[in-house]
């Protein structure tokens, strides 16, 4: 199998190429970049990839598969069926599975599955504390051993400081990064939405930011002293941005990402009663909203990750308060963080960095960079074109992003994973 | 529209001669008898209530109690109607039991009107006896339902429209008749 | 003029307009209730169902004899909140009744929003009586023309809304409705009862109760949920009544002619003393008189009339 990419605009953070190049692609792997590759063979695919750019595969450092348990929301199959095509060629899937992805047997199982049924690189996150309970560590070694990349009890914030130290100090010697989900549950219950100004209208319980900034807070200075690096999940908040910043800056291993929702939307949109807004870390205010944005644009915040939790109409079609949290975001993730290049917040170059090059790095993934000989997961993407959201059409088997209906600027065209294109957008 | 034709049918003299007229009549065949009450029907029945009982004072010394009765909440047209009438109050300061009632309307047409004027004032009380007077009797009737009292009769066609303007409500006195109207509801 | 929604879910849909044409209504409808035979044949054929998830005595029965005052048949249904929490959903609920035919649900809900829900879903008018700490927006509307008839107007009166903000769908419609007349609003209660963000929506906070009530035209209390106390939300009942209670002595602060109302039920010696409710400042059974006049109103003028669909 050999694959042409033929006339693309070239771009990859990691090596700082920019450039309008062609791509051969032999096998699995990237066997050339150059100007004017003639095809030798025969059989080879050619891609014309003008006025497109050719991106290293976007990599989702926080995805929800809901294989083993709630097939009916989303299978290993259809979410990498979405991850495709949305631009994705690995996804990272939390453990809040059921059974819980808390040991081997279970990380075997999603990575069987994956091998058989995926069209993307599926990598498991194991659990932090067994069946996130947040009451005992699981068995870290084992898991690595299965598999997953990193630790996670997310949907829920491991309670005891103590037993959190000690998951950061296990953790180490499987140099396993941990995956923080930051929220005080005691801050947070019986919340819906963020506590501010549209809470105060609608009456409906507020999560106040403070919910999310003392688990940040406290989960970096348990990284600064057990020094194992830590990410941040899904940073929804100002202040969190500021805790981040200050941390960095003293040299704390930490990393953060936050999700197209928190910069796109603000507290406004549940003025509706619309129940896929309802998220958590809920959608938060104008402030906030900028504060991202301002992270995302200084570096404080990483990653840009879609926190895709499919959940159907059982879990959304009922009360605002019945509901359940979350939203997908596989298929619009990269046009909304590419809005952010059209609002020159980031250029091109941070933004493939936040989707692709830095999720790599931070999981310790050989991926996320276009050189000769690197695997050969490629993103070709059209800045320019646009379309309307249409969830019928996702495939995604979940319906509840907020962005039905948006109008959103650029997508990807091919989706390759391994040298095998796995989407190909309809023209 | 543009083809209607408007005519004059009663100036403000002919208006006050005719209702002068009919007091006459109401104190002719209702002379010594007591508990006599006019109930006028939002709006210009209100008025016309008014004007006879002032009247009766006049030609007969006798001071005769008027009511307001709104009777929008007893219409039987509220699924054919497009806009929702707006509900006046009912003021009736005085008990209906036993009373001689005069009802007062300016138009009488297909007679729902008064058929719901009938229902509202026998919810109000039972009174003795129900007298109906109206300043126009233009036909068409719709429910068997006649006028003691009548200013004048106006044979008039299904798509003309009458139209009382009394100085109380209307700034002007007089009624005409609209012909080539599309609609005659009054 | 009439109602631009076929439901009233929220004051923040109303128009001042809107606002007048029910308050002025009801006066009309307020002359009925007064007359030996209290029943008018406007409804007559039209169906009310009373849906209500929550326990409610007073505004459940104002809404029966409103519908049966016009002449609607009036069906109550009680239901708890957790028989459905598992199985048939709300919408399910609404669709098998939408089958029935009803022309109007009233609807009481613990979960801010749900009116709305079935207002989606069905072609039914649908009225919110009480969702959530959302809103209970007839309870607004019968405050105001409670306060209108004895004060004459809205426009420029001085009201306080005293006790638990945070969790009061009574408080948030009164502040939209009484803004949206012209009103100035204040409220006061303790910090933990109020909403951090209360001031953006245009009233403002005064945590000591009696500067709050010195000068108004009218103090509302609000019911305090005495089991808010578990939450750590006041520390005692008789701190909160000592603070927040209105009694007569804090009365004395308060202007000659000032009116007291509360939505009721009152917890008697808690929030208010039982002086103060059985006082003669006390308006609190007026505006259950007043309930009812606004809950015609507002049927009249919600299914008054034909089938929107076909007009």
């Amino acid at each position: 199998m050999v694959l042409l990419i033929k006339n693309g605009r070239v771009l990859d953070p990691a090596s700082g190429l920019d450039d309008v190049v062609d791509v051969l692609v032999e096998g699995q792997k990237i066997s050339t970049i150059a100007k004017g590759i003639k095809p030798s063979a025969k059989d080879v695919t050619v891609i014309d990839a003008a006025h497109l750019v050719v991106l290293p595969g976007l990599i989702d450092i926080h995805t929800h598969l809901r294989e083993p348990g709630h097939e009916y929301k989303e299978t290993i199959r259809s979410g990498s069926l979405a991850g495709a095509a949305g631009g994705f060629t690995s996804l990272a899937c939390m453990a809040n599975t059921n059974p819980v992805n808390d040991s081997a047997s279970v990380t075997e199982f999603i990575l069987e599955k994956a091998r058989k049924e995926a069209c993307v690189n599926i990598y498991p996150v194991g659990a932090i504390t067994k069946g996130l309970k947040g009451e005992s560590l699981t068995e870290t070694g084992d898991l690595k051993a299965a598999g997953v990349i990193a630790l996670s009890d997310d949907g829920h914030s491991v309670k005891n400081a103590q037993l959190m130290r000690r998951g950061l100090e296990y953790a180490k010697n499987f140099s396993l990064p941990v995956i923080c989900h930051c929220e005080d549950l005691d801050l947070s219950a019986g919340g819906a939405i963020h506590e501010g100004t549209t809470s105060a209208y609608l009456g409906l319980r507020g999560i106040p930011p403070i919910a999310e900034e003392i688990m940040v807070a406290r989960d970096i200075a348990l990284c600064e002293w057990t020094k194992h690096p830590i990410h941040i999940a899904h940073v929804s908040t100002a202040g969190s941005v500021r805790i981040i910043r200050e941390a960095k800056a003293r040299g704390v291993p930490v990393t953060a990402e936050t999700a197209p929702h928190y910069f796109t939307l603000t507290e406004e949109a549940v003025t509706t009663f619309d129940t896929n807004t309802k998220i958590n870390p809920p959608l938060r205010s104008a402030r906030d909203v900028e504060a991202i944005k301002e992270g995302l644009k200084d570096g404080t915040i990483d990653v840009i990750a879609s926190d895709h939790a499919p959940h159907s109409s059982l879990e959304k079609d009922v009360e605002y308060d019945n509901a359940a949290f979350g939203i997908i975001g596989l298929e619009t993730a990269l046009p909304l963080t590419l809005a952010l290049v059209s609002q020159k917040v980031l250029d091109l170059k941070q933004a493939v960095g936040k989707l692709s090059c830095n999720p790599a790095k931070i999981l310790n993934l050989n991926k996320g960079s276009l050189r000769t000989g690197a695997d050969a997961d490629i993103t070709i993407v059209d800045l320019e074109s646009e379309f309307t959201v249409d969830v019928t059409a996702f495939k995604s088997k979940s319906r509840n992003s907020p962005f039905h209906g948006w109008r959103l600027k650029g997508h990807a065209t091919h989706t390759i994973v391994s040298g095998t294109i796995v989407f190909q957008a309809k023209n | 529209m543009a083809d209607s034709l408007t005519r004059i049918i009663l100036d403000k003299q002919d208006i006050n001669r005719t209702l002068t007229r009919i007091a006459h009549e109401i104190w002719e065949r209702n002379r010594g008898l007591e508990n006599l009450v006019l109930i006028g029907i939002r709006r210009r029945g209100v008025s016309i209530a008014h004007r006879l009982s002032r009247k009766l004072q006049e030609i007969a010394g006798i001071s005769v109690p008027v009511g307001a009765l709104d009777i929008t909440l007893y219409r039987d047209d509220f699924s054919e109607i497009d806009s929702q009438p707006v509900i006046k109050k009912t003021e009736i300061p005085f008990s209906l039991k036993g009373k001689r009632i005069i009802l007062c309307d300016d138009v009488l047409y297909t007679g729902r009107t008064i058929r719901a004027a009938l229902d509202g004032i026998i919810d109000l009380g039972r009174p003795m006896s129900i007298q109906l007077a109206v300043l126009i009797d233009r036909g068409h009737r719709e429910l068997p339902i006649h006028a003691n009292y009548v200013g004048k009769n106006i044979s008039t066609t299904i798509d003309e429209l009458i139209e009382v303007f009394l100085e109380e409500d209307d700034h002007i006195e007089q009624v005409i008749v609209i012909k080539g109207h599309k609609d005659g509801t009054q | 003029m009439e109602l631009s929604n076929k439901d009233l879910l929220a004051i923040r849909d109303l128009s001042p307009e809107e606002i007048l044409l029910i308050l002025d209504t009801a006066e009309s409808m307020k002359e009925i209730s007064t007359r030996d035979i209290k029943k008018v044949p406007t409804l007559r054929g039209k169906t009310v169902i009373n849906l209500f998830y929550e326990p409610s005595t007073r505004t459940r029965t104002s809404f029966e004899i409103a519908g049966k005052r016009l002449s609607a048949d009036v069906v109550n249904i009680s239901t708890s909140t957790s028989s459905t929490t598992k199985g048939e959903t709300l919408k399910d609920t609404g669709r098998n009744l939408q089958a029935m035919n009803p022309d109007l649900i009233v609807i009481r809900h613990s979960c801010a929003g749900a009116p709305k829900i079935l207002a989606d879903t069905l072609p039914a008018s649908i009225i919110n009586a009480g969702d959530g700490a959302h809103e209970h927006p007839t309870q607004a509307l019968l405050d105001a023309f409670t306060i209108r008839e004895k004060k004459k107007t809205l426009s420029g009166i001085k009201v306080a809304i005293i006790g638990d903000i945070t969790h009061s769908r009574v408080a948030r419609s009164n502040i939209f409705l009484l803004q949206k007349m012209g009103a100035d609003i204040r409220v006061s209660g303790p910090h933990t009862m109020v909403p951090p963000f209360i001031e953006e929506l245009g009233v403002s906070f005064m945590p000591d109760m009696e500067e709050a009530i010195h000068d108004v035209d009218v103090i509302m209390m609000l019911r305090i949920q005495l089991e808010r106390q578990q939450h750590g939300l006041f520390p005692s009942i008789r701190e909160y009544s000592r603070f927040f209670g209105l009694n007569l002595e804090k009365l004395k602060k308060a202007k000659s002619d000032v009116l007291i109302m509360h939505p009721g039920p009152i917890n008697r010696g808690v929030e208010i003393a039982p002086e103060v409710a059985d006082g003669p400042y006390s308006i609190i059974l007026d505006q259950v008189t007043s309930g009812v006049a606004v809950r015609m109103a507002l049927l009249y003028l919600l299914i008054g009339k034909g089938n929107r669909e076909s007009n």
